[in-house]
């Protein structure tokens, strides 16, 4: 038997401060009938001068299940997601074997299930292998218990571009969307971070904006060709967000994606080497955070997508050109996002928006129809709560992530989250993971 | 330095002139006049002291008037790069060695310093200049003789002996590096 | 000084001590016995994860001519093929208890690494890391200039006014990075020569001047130095990046030979790090013109490399914690 919870005075989106009552699954009642409709054994939660959202929604997540169980797990992962936030993840389909099967998608589908934690959409592999050469079977992972509606080769390019054209065409028939990892594979050759003065300092190989750049324009115009829509996945440069508003003003139906760490990270920040800062695409500079904040902000990048990458401490600590690309973002998202978008005041940025871009788009995107419903009486009670105010420092050793591979160790926070419920139930409560709800 | 003007003066320019010109004649009386003679001050006084030795021996060799090149009686040794303190003490900027032309080969090798403590700095004199050839018999002149020695060695020209304490500190000012000459113990 | 990583590290007074120290260095290089006691009871290890036997042999005669034990310790590849991590290896060796690590290695920031993330506590000494920095090779390079071009005038002085032209595949160079480093921080004027695709992207930054004409470059700049950089036959392949299109036309267009050597002024020394490739970016008459420092940079390299250790390891006091003593 599922408990209720009456939350006592958050301010919904920021806005109206009301309380909500949870029962069942969902959202009983709000406002002065929450009180009233609230029985004995009613759990009361504090929620004066937090704010509620619904429950954060994250389009692109590596939880490494299956293949690389040592960097993360679905049960780890979801359970940081849920100390994040997120009440839903889309695990990315570059594990080992490769998500590009029908049984592959129900196995990370049935575990994420089982771990409880969030809600897992698993992410369909677009080419066999990730081998960028021949479709995987699309229509069969749609059909799927796990009903894939995101297709991306994540962490490869689907650079032919008549495979990508037949992609782009073929999800139409289930509504799927193809999620490009925008990178041409002759200009990144043995890239390792942005080409540009740095690169050139440093001596490494970069990676030019135009790699990125290149594919986008190509995509937006396939998919305007063939009447499709396409997601551009982690956009990162100044060129991109240009590019994509004018696709958008063009009428293409393009979506787009920034990562947390696009918003707050310089590629200055390589100077020392140090691989905690590797990831693809590559910090940008500084520019280039300005456009994709104001990209954000303007509607032309439509969501915020961790890309959670965790890697193994012997994958980064080593040469900056032998470690792996990526950093873990799912718990330290909402802090990240506040302090790139509300703190600076730079542009007209509230949690409205932030709800809008992690939780409402992204699940429009997915076609995840339970996420990311406002939250009103009847919908399901699937929201977090924030604490705006609440300075808080990074400790990797802290997280929930079974990796320690963020960036933002030692750096302080402006927001955090003090609980998040899934499904009506908590996962985490006081700022804490609630473990013991698989013994209730 | 800085305790130069708190401690108590032991030798002022005259008596270091006096002690000097002393010495530039044991030096002569003892290899039967300069020929053969090589005077290498040890960086950084032991250099200043080793040209007013080397002025001192021309004059009182040739007269007033001498015209003898100094540069073919005095030479400068670095020994820096023979210490055996190098892993303990900061870098020391390393300075040249200059040795006069006909070379130490068979001459007489006169060292000049201007305080004998431990006898390490001389130790590792002794090294450098068996790495620079091998001279007929080597000297030891210093200014002055604090004594606490710690390894077999003695001088052959001392200016003045001064019985010390080890925590006393003895500082040779000379006008050529420090714009006086005095020698002070604090 | 607690490390040698980049050229770009060093102050212009730090640079001067360097080049001073290796004066005196290659004075003592001239007497019978060259080997002094100064690093007797230190050891040194070369970590070479990179072919390179030229430097190695020239840190070895450094480290043993100031009586350092030397250990060398060579493997190709990167740590991930040759399945141990810099980190163990490192440890590994400072476990045998080396003094200082002398480190080349294939990947940019390598030697950054091993000096900065506490994997070892020994001073590191970068020989070259990737298309990063190579210190002493530039170091040598501004030593051999102010030897030749400032003659009896050297000791102390910077390299205000010299004109110095580089030539060559300065995208893959960690000499081109470290010369231009080094020579803007003595006060040297430097102008890049090379095809746009052998140029980084943010070269601009640089403190230098970049053109794409050799023979302008000669006439208009009037240099006193000009150092060609090696160039690897393979970049030409389109499976290495295609950056010119065959060595015959980037000799032509690069390459110093009779006649531009001859378009030099009569004072101008020709430079190359090596090993060469004659016939590609240097003639045959350039190399072997009396004009060329070649040799000179090879033997200078010895006493700068001495200098660095010196530097270094004397005065460093013992900061090595204890080892607990094993059963």
């Amino acid at each position: 038997m599922s408990r209720t919870y009456l939350l006592q005075g958050p301010a919904l989106l920021g806005g109206q401060a009301t309380d909500l009552l949870l029962a069942d699954g969902v959202i009983a009642a709000t406002g002065p009938d929450a009180r009233r409709a609230a029985g004995a054994g009613t759990e009361v939660i504090d929620a004066e001068g937090l704010i509620a959202l619904p429950g954060l929604v994250d389009l692109h997540t590596h939880l490494r299940e299956p293949g690389r169980e040592d960097a993360e797990t679905v049960a780890s992962g979801t359970r940081a997601a849920a100390a994040g936030g997120f009440t839903c993840v889309h695990a990315m389909a570059n594990t080992d074997p490769v998500a590009d099967t029908a049984g592959v998608v129900e196995q990370v589908y049935h575990l994420g299930r089982d771990a409880g934690w969030v809600e897992v959409r698993p992410v369909g592999a677009v080419t066999v292998g990730l081998g960028g050469t021949r479709l995987a079977e699309l229509g069969a992972m749609a059909d799927s218990a796990a009903a894939v509606r995101v297709f991306s080769d994540d962490g490869k390019c689907v650079s032919d571009p008549l495979l990508m054209r037949r992609a782009l065409e073929y999800v139409k028939a289930f509504d799927g969307v193809i999620a490009q990892h925008a990178q041409d594979p002759r200009l990144t050759a043995g890239a390792v971070m942005h080409e540009g003065r740095m690169s050139a300092d440093l001596g490494l190989t970069g990676w030019p904006a135009v790699a990125e750049e290149a594919i986008i324009a190509r995509d937006v115009l396939l998919a305007e060709h063939v009447g499709s829509r396409v997601h551009i996945c982690h956009l990162s440069t100044a060129g991109a967000v240009d590019i994509v508003r004018w696709a958008k003003a063009r009428g293409i139906t393009v979506t787009a994606e920034v990562t947390p760490h696009h918003l707050l990270l310089t590629d200055d920040l390589l100077a020392d080497y140090d691989p905690v800062y590797k990831v693809n695409p590559p910090l940008r500079t500084a520019e280039d955070v300005e456009a994709v904040r104001a990209g954000l902000a303007d509607g032309t990048i439509d969501i915020v997508a961790t890309d959670h990458a965790p890697h193994t401490q012997e994958d980064k600590d080593c040469e900056f050109s032998a470690a792996a690309f990526g950093m873990t973002g799912l718990e330290t998202a909402v802090g990240v996002v506040a302090e790139a978008m509300i703190t600076p005041h730079q542009h007209d940025f509230g949690w409205a928006d932030i709800a809008r871009v992690m939780s409402t788009a992204p699940a429009r995107i997915g076609r995840v129809g339970g996420q990311g419903q406002p939250l009103t009486a009847g919908a399901p009670a699937h929201l977090t709560l924030i604490d705006p105010a609440a300075p808080t420092p990074v400790d990797p050793e802290g997280q929930a992530s079974a990796s320690r591979n963020t960036p933002y160790a030692g750096r302080v926070l402006p927001a955090a989250v003090r609980a998040t419920f899934y499904a009506g139930r908590p996962t985490v409560l006081d700022g804490h993971l609630q473990d013991e709800r698989s013994t209730s | 330095m800085n305790s130069g003007s708190l401690g108590t003066e032991v030798l002022g320019p005259e008596e270091i002139s006096r002690a000097l010109t002393r010495i530039a004649h044991e030096i002569l009386e003892r290899n039967k006049g300069a020929e053969d003679v090589i005077l290498l001050g040890v960086p950084t006084r032991g250099v200043p002291l080793a040209h007013r030795l080397g002025r001192r021996i021309i004059q009182a060799e040739q007269g007033p008037q001498a015209t003898a090149d100094l540069e073919h009686l005095v030479g400068t040794l670095d020994i820096t790069m023979h210490r055996d303190d190098l892993r303990t003490n900061p870098t020391r900027a390393l300075t040249p060695t200059h040795l006069p032309p006909r070379g130490i080969d068979d001459a007489v090798v006169v060292l000049v310093d201007d305080v004998l403590y431990s006898g390490r700095t001389v130790r590792a004199a002794l090294d450098a200049i068996s790495d620079l050839g091998r001279p007929r018999a080597v000297q030891l002149a210093v200014l002055v003789d604090r004594g606490h020695r710690e390894l077999p060695i003695r001088a052959d020209f001392i200016g003045k002996n001064l019985p010390t304490s080890r925590t006393e500190r003895v500082s040779v000012h000379l006008q050529e590096t420090d714009g006086r000459d005095a020698v002070v113990l604090a | 000084m607690r490390h040698l990583l980049s050229a770009g590290d060093l102050s212009r007074e730090e640079a001067i001590d360097i080049l001073d120290t290796a004066e005196t260095m290659s004075a003592t290089q001239q007497r019978q016995i060259k080997k002094l006691p100064t690093l007797r009871g230190l050891t040194v290890v070369n970590l070479f994860l990179e072919d390179s036997t030229r430097t190695r042999i020239s840190f070895e005669a450094a480290a043993k001519r100031l009586s350092a034990d030397v250990i060398n310790f060579s493997a190709k590849g990167s740590s991930v093929s040759k399945g141990e991590s810099l980190k163990d290896t490192a440890q590994t060796l400072e476990a045998m208890g080396a003094d200082a690590v002398v480190i080349r290695h294939s990947a940019s920031g390598a030697p950054h690494r091993l000096a900065h993330t506490g994997w070892i506590d020994a001073p590191v000494l970068n020989a070259g890391d990737g298309s990063h920095q190579h210190p002493t090779q530039a170091l040598l390079d501004a030593y051999t200039m102010r030897r030749r071009l400032r003659a009896a005038a050297s000791r102390g002085a910077d390299l205000r006014g010299l004109r110095v032209v580089i030539v060559g595949d300065v995208l893959h160079s960690r000499v081109a990075r470290s010369n231009v480093d080094l020579l803007h921080i003595l006060g040297a004027d430097v102008l890049l020569v090379a095809p746009p695709t052998l140029l980084p992207v943010g070269v601009r930054a640089w403190p230098c001047e970049v053109t794409y004409d050799l023979d302008a470059a000669i006439a208009s700049h009037q240099p006193d130095a000009v150092m060609m950089l090696r160039v690897q036959r393979e970049r030409m392949s389109s499976e290495a990046g295609g950056f010119f299109p065959s060595p015959m036309e980037y000799a032509r267009r690069y390459g110093l030979d009779a006649s531009r050597l001859a378009a030099m002024p009569e004072h101008a020394i020709v430079m190359h790090p090596g090993p060469m490739n004659r016939g590609l970016e240097i003639s045959a008459a350039a190399a072997d013109s009396h004009r060329s420092t070649i040799r000179e940079q090879v033997a200078n390299g010895v006493a700068v490399r001495m200098a660095v250790l010196y530097l270094l390891l004397a005065g460093r006091s013992e900061s090595r914690p204890e080892l607990p003593l094993e059963a």
